[in-house]
């Protein structure tokens, strides 16, 4: 109990640190309202991607394809958006694109549940797969120019709260709801901690297994709808670097890679950081690859103390 | 009885991929004659010496039951440390070249292998953020400019081969010097796995890592020398794609990184650990090079290229979980 505090406390301690920090280097600038606008807008989609990273991380696997599988159903989404004009174009888009992010969802579920192949080797090869599909459909090219009605998803506002982040927010509280609150949710958790003896408890495996992949295919489709609303356009190759980002933040925000252990929380304070690290990096004019190379470093040094400490206590 | 089984379906495995290669070889031969030209052949095994290299440092990487996914990184970083002193310098000596990709990417390794060693997380996560800090501190620091003006050695050394022969047009060409790098390599690693006593150590870790450990090994020294080494081919790789490019690029090899462990899959090394023969690598390096190049050759527009590739990954996968199956319940009977 005790060495999972210290998680908490050492993100934390990282969080207030990297504030003071940025503040003083963009003299207060981050502390603006856009600027915190700024991370309203842009946090959203690292964050929904990472609660599609972190459902499969839990029971001990890892999916590789969440990124190239919101570039397909973006790619789906915004071809029923430009070549459709009907009344029901931008909610039929929005069912082919959640459609198309479960359809890949199943098919990495039935490969890591039904063929026993594993995750990460699976979803490597659903990856290279679904980007070869995006890339044949679309011959490289962008799609672009989205009715107004869809766009409101990534830069409309309710009562000043920016769109994609009560899209975030509730997909968060949904998602907790699920893990804490059903079967399913800690049959995901049993999993994670200890396969044998999950499966001689009675549970599923396979069906429990088959769900996570299908769930993070749908949480990738929400994450492609923000997307390509907020680029207006929707590509095969869009957000490659996200993917390094979801697993680090999903590690960042205590899940165990090994699976077991994790909680939405403090998934919600690892992408805060992640995404002050890239908007202060933004306003200081600095460097996207030196925000790269120090995401990298601050994992590191995350798990390097949660050894430290772990090995003290333990 | 348990070991025989294993030797058996590795046996199969690399027997089932030379039967997918050779039928491939004699579909592609007829629809288009060209491929089956010593050109081609010499050309596919030239072109495939940088993806072999690495694919060989993965293999005992994966044996080992870890991965290595910032070797591309480190095969940049070493690259462009090599470029910049080559080119400053203006050393006029191929040696000097190749010498100093190798240490830096030892070093680097052995970062991997400290981190991995203490922290105990798994090194798809440790290796993952070592990518980023290694490639994202270069391209920061270096700003990512190209490197082109290199010394003579460094331009006539990449025509160096080991067979020359003349096409019917009068134009020479031959068997590659770095097909020679690559077959030296297979064969080094190969002899390090089978007579070495680390190699026979790196099987057993892989096989299981605790009963290694009981068994009085020392698992550090293991996860070191695997990653160092996977650091040593990739500063040699990058040697080789220097050459082959005769420009330094920094983002030409970053992403490749998926290429190489697909081909080492195929070659029937396992993520579990504990499997995989260099002669399988070397095979599965093949398949996907010849896939490639008769896509190619069949005008087949380069992004169906992937598809195929993500195919063959699923069922090479599939076969293999398939086999782990039968596997598990011949043990059980």
């Amino acid at each position: 109990m005790k060495v999972k505090n210290y998680q908490i406390i050492v993100l934390n301690s990282i969080l207030a640190f990297l504030i003071v920090i940025m503040t003083i280097l963009t003299k207060g600038g981050i502390l603006r309202l856009e600027s915190l606008q700024a991370v309203a807008f842009q946090m959203p989609l690292l964050g929904l991607l990472t609660l599609a990273q972190m459902v499969p991380m839990l029971t001990g696997g890892i999916d590789l394809s969440i990124i190239s599988n919101a570039n397909l159903a973006g790619i789906i989404v915004a071809l029923i958006l430009t070549k459709v004009s009907a009344w029901y174009t931008v909610p039929l888009a929005i069912l082919a694109g959640i459609g198309t992010a479960l359809a890949v969802g199943a098919l990495n579920g039935f490969l890591v549940a039904f063929v026993t192949i594993s995750p990460i080797i699976a979803t490597l090869g659903t990856m290279i797969l679904i980007k070869g599909i995006s890339l044949g459909i679309t011959k490289g090219y962008i799609i672009a120019g989205f009715p107004k009605e869809f766009l409101f998803i990534g830069d409309g506002s309710i009562l000043g709260i920016p769109m994609p982040f009560i899209i975030l927010v509730a997909s968060m509280l949904l998602l907790a709801l699920l893990l804490n609150k059903t079967t399913y949710g800690i049959s995901v958790y049993m999993l994670g901690s200890n396969p044998v003896a999950t499966e001689f408890s009675g549970v599923n495996i396979k069906s429990v297994l088959f769900r996570t992949y299908l769930l993070s295919g749908f949480l990738t489709g929400i994450a492609s709808l923000v997307m390509i609303a907020r680029f207006n356009a929707a590509q095969a190759a869009y957000g490659e670097s996200y993917l390094l980002l979801t697993v680090l933040a999903c590690v960042l925000g205590g899940v165990n890679p090994a699976g077991g252990f994790g909680k939405v929380s403090g998934l919600f304070i690892a992408i805060v950081v992640l995404q002050i690290v890239a908007t202060g990096f933004n306003l200081l004019r600095l460097s996207s690859h030196l925000a790269n190379a120090l995401w990298g470093l601050i994992l590191i040094f995350v798990i390097t103390i949660n050894r430290a400490i772990t090995g003290k206590w333990i | 009885m348990k070991n025989s089984s294993l030797k058996w379906l590795f046996r199969r495995t690399e027997i089932y991929i030379l039967g997918v290669l050779i039928v491939l070889s004699i579909v592609l031969a007829i629809a288009n004659p060209k491929f089956l030209t010593l050109e081609n052949i010499f050309d596919l095994l030239r072109n495939n010496s940088f993806l072999g290299i690495l694919a060989l440092g993965e293999l005992v990487v994966l044996i080992s039951g870890g991965i290595d996914v910032s070797f591309t990184a480190i095969a940049t970083v070493s690259q462009y440390i090599m470029g910049v002193i080559i080119s400053k310098y203006f050393i006029d000596n191929i040696l000097v070249a190749f010498l100093i990709p190798i240490p830096i990417g030892i070093a680097l390794g052995a970062i991997n292998a400290i981190l991995i060693n203490y922290t105990k997380v798994h090194p798809v996560i440790i290796t993952i953020s070592n990518l980023n800090v290694f490639y994202g501190l270069l391209i920061f620091i270096t700003g990512g400019k190209w490197i082109y003006k290199f010394p003579p050695s460094f331009r006539s050394f990449a025509r160096l081969k080991l067979i020359t022969l003349v096409n019917e047009r009068g134009i020479e060409y031959g068997l590659s010097i770095f097909t020679g790098f690559w077959i030296l390599i297979a064969i080094v690693t190969w002899f390090i796995l089978k007579y070495l006593p680390i190699g026979r150590k790196i099987y057993a870790v892989g096989g299981n890592m605790e009963a290694a450990r009981r068994a009085g090994f020392n698992i550090f020294k293991v996860q070191l020398f695997v990653y160092c080494y996977i650091g040593a081919l990739s500063g040699i790789a990058s040697f080789v794609q220097a050459q082959l490019a005769q420009i330094i690029q920094p983002n030409a090899i970053v992403g490749r990184e998926l290429d190489v462990l697909a081909a080492a899959i195929l070659g029937g090394a396992s993520v579990f650990g504990g499997s995989g023969t260099v002669i399988g690598t070397v095979l599965g390096v093949l398949l996907i090079g010849v896939i490639k190049n008769g896509l190619i050759l069949m005008k087949i527009p380069a992004y169906w290229h992937q598809v195929v590739i993500g195919l063959i990954i699923a069922v090479a996968a599939g076969v293999t979980a398939y086999q782990r199956k039968l596997r598990k319940k011949k043990g059980l009977v």
